[in-house]
């Protein structure tokens, strides 16, 4: 999604002057495309994104459409409030590009794991926030988005060539996309990590096991709507993102269910503890946190079994 | 230069009216930039309308003594009597902290530390679209506490922002105590000249002072500019002046009867 980000911002800023990109010193061998062709509409910041999302809310302000760049942790929490009181408060295009979702950069240790920034950015009713599978649907996610009046939060992925079969680059806002027609399982999944829940998915499917992948990529917007139909539909959903529980899609689901009054199980697989201190890779924390495809299987399978011995 | 045309004494009377009507603090804050929002709003500030487009920007960062500003913004006839007397009121754009809903507010402030940015980036605008405008930002010095503060520091004097001006309301207090004595700032000058700022001290109650030094500044190229404004905390108010409790204090009614009279003002 990086590069489709590099390549799809730089095709915006050839159509519209207004668009410009700040970083806060990242984005090496991938922003690129746009610093050569647009260096007077490039800034690197420097490592201070308080300061970075501020500068985009002034330049918004004078009616540019200031796009920001980091990492998911840097880009998210640390001007967490510097994006409540700029680009929210005063409704204002600013466009936050947080990179790298879950454990994409699990080498790198905790500081670097973006487990909760979806959870904090949709409290904010006034923030569009968008969460793309893959690279295609985050192209399509930024031609629909990167116009609207207000606010945008992106989790990126760093992943530019898995695609998600079936998903053929679909995005709409306030909308689910769904793969499948499976009637035993749904399987919900936000972000990169669809890719484990679509591999589940066929897992599951040569074990007989039918199955219906949901992909939640527009958080506010939150397809309600699209949840709460298919939630009436399935007796037992699943919930798979590379985040903590509370706060993403997990919860996004259990709202929906709540407040709808559906008589659907939910099952959340996620991150549910704080991190252990120890490096590794993406695969390594997925297994670890049972959001491999692997882990998916069991769990769905477990969940399925216990249901079939209380009925 | 322009000749001034809106007293402080206006806005003193204001600041003072609004926080006894409405029996909320600040007041000491507010009093303390009265005379630079006289500077500003009397002749320096280049906006002949609120709503246009390339009209100077003005950031008060240090969003706490907001009803100076609204007290500007009423004494220059973009804001009603009736919308004044709202401060503080429900359902009123007049909180302690200004909103951008506001008419005349550019940007909503009351997190300190974050002006300075949005005023950096409104500069940094101006620059790519090729205007003259300026944008000027008042921060508190207590506010020099929060890092950001020097983030946008270091972008501005980076980027050369010599159409940025910030003033620094140099009253050395902030809520609980005096900055010297909770988070040394000094020698507040010459930390701004390190980071590549061009740096004027001046009386913050001079209104001919700031307005002559801020017409001296080169806003067309070199380093962004800051006037260190030397002020007294609830400055025209004796019993006020240089007292942490004004931070946060209302007034009662024979105080209240005390300020009016030593502003010049009969209740």
């Amino acid at each position: 999604m990086r590069g489709a980000f590099a390549k799809t911002i730089t095709e915006l800023a050839e159509r519209d002057p207004r668009v410009v990109l700040l970083t806060g010193d990242l984005g090496y061998m991938a922003l690129e495309p746009f610093s050569d062709r647009f260096p007077e509409r490039f800034f690197n910041i420097g490592v201070a994104e308080q300061n970075m999302v501020g500068v985009a809310t002034g330049l918004a302000e004078a009616g540019f459409i200031p796009f920001v760049y980091s990492i998911v942790t840097f880009a998210s929490l640390r001007p967490y409030e510097f994006i409540r009181n700029g680009p929210i408060l005063h409704q204002l295009p600013v466009r936050v590009v947080a990179m790298g979702g879950g454990f994409e950069y699990g080498h790198a240790g905790p500081t670097h794991h973006g487990l909760e920034d979806v959870g904090v950015m949709r409290v904010q009713p006034g923030i569009t926030v968008v969460a793309p599978a893959d690279h295609p649907q985050a192209r399509s996610a930024l031609l629909e988005t990167w116009n609207v009046p207000g606010p945008v939060y992106y989790r990126f992925g760093k992943d530019d060539k898995t695609t998600i079969d079936g998903l053929d680059g679909r995005f709409a806002l306030g909308r689910a996309q769904t793969i499948g027609h499976g009637t035993d399982l749904l399987l919900i999944s936000m972000g990169s990590v669809t890719a484990e829940v679509a591999k589940a998915a066929s897992i599951l499917e040569s074990q007989g096991v039918g199955c219906e992948l949901m992909i939640v990529s527009s958080f506010n917007p939150a397809p309600v709507a699209d949840l709460a139909e298919k939630l009436a539909a399935f007796p037992i959903a699943l919930s798979v993102e590379a985040h903590y529980t509370v706060g993403g899609v997990g919860s996004l689901v259990a709202e929906v269910i709540a407040e709808h009054g559906i008589s659907c199980r939910l099952v959340r697989c996620g991150v549910k503890s704080s991190p252990n201190g120890m490096a590794g890779d993406q695969s390594y924390f997925h297994d670890l946190h049972g959001i491999s495809s692997t882990a998916i299987v069991e769990t769905a399978l477990k969940t399925l079994q216990a249901r079939e011995v209380a009925l | 230069m322009s000749e001034n045309c809106l007293s402080s004494y206006q806005i003193r009377r204001t600041i003072l009216e609004q926080s006894k009507r409405a029996n909320v603090g600040h007041i000491g804050s507010a009093l303390s930039i009265a005379d630079i929002m006289a500077a500003l709003y009397g002749g320096i500030l280049h906006i002949s309308d609120p709503e246009a487009a390339d009209r100077d920007r003005f950031v008060l960062s240090k969003g706490h003594a907001a009803l100076a500003l609204y007290a500007a913004l009423a004494a220059k006839g973009w804001m009603s009597v009736q919308t004044l007397a709202s401060y503080c009121g429900n359902a009123s754009l007049l909180g302690v902290h200004p909103e951008h809903a506001l008419r005349g507010v550019d940007f909503s402030t009351g997190s300190l530390g974050q002006g300075l940015s949005f005023g950096a980036g409104a500069a940094l605008a101006a620059w790519l679209q090729q205007s003259a405008r300026r944008v000027f930002v008042l921060v508190s010095d207590a506010e020099c506490n929060e890092g950001s503060i020097w983030e946008a520091i270091m972008f501005a004097a980076h980027q050369r922002l010599s159409n940025l001006i910030a003033v620094v309301d140099l009253n050395g207090q902030q809520a609980l105590g005096y900055t010297n004595d909770v988070m040394s700032l000094s020698p507040m000058a010459d930390r701004w000249k390190a980071f590549g700022w061009d740096v004027h001290e001046v009386d913050g109650h001079d209104i001919s002072g700031i307005t002559q030094t801020i017409a001296s500044l080169d806003t067309t190229s070199g380093p962004p500019h800051v006037l260190i404004a030397h002020t007294t905390f609830g400055k025209g108010v004796s019993f006020m002046e240089g007292q942490i409790k004004w931070h946060y204090w209302p007034m009662s009614d024979a105080e209240y009867q005390d300020a009016l009279a030593q502003i010049g003002a009969v209740a």
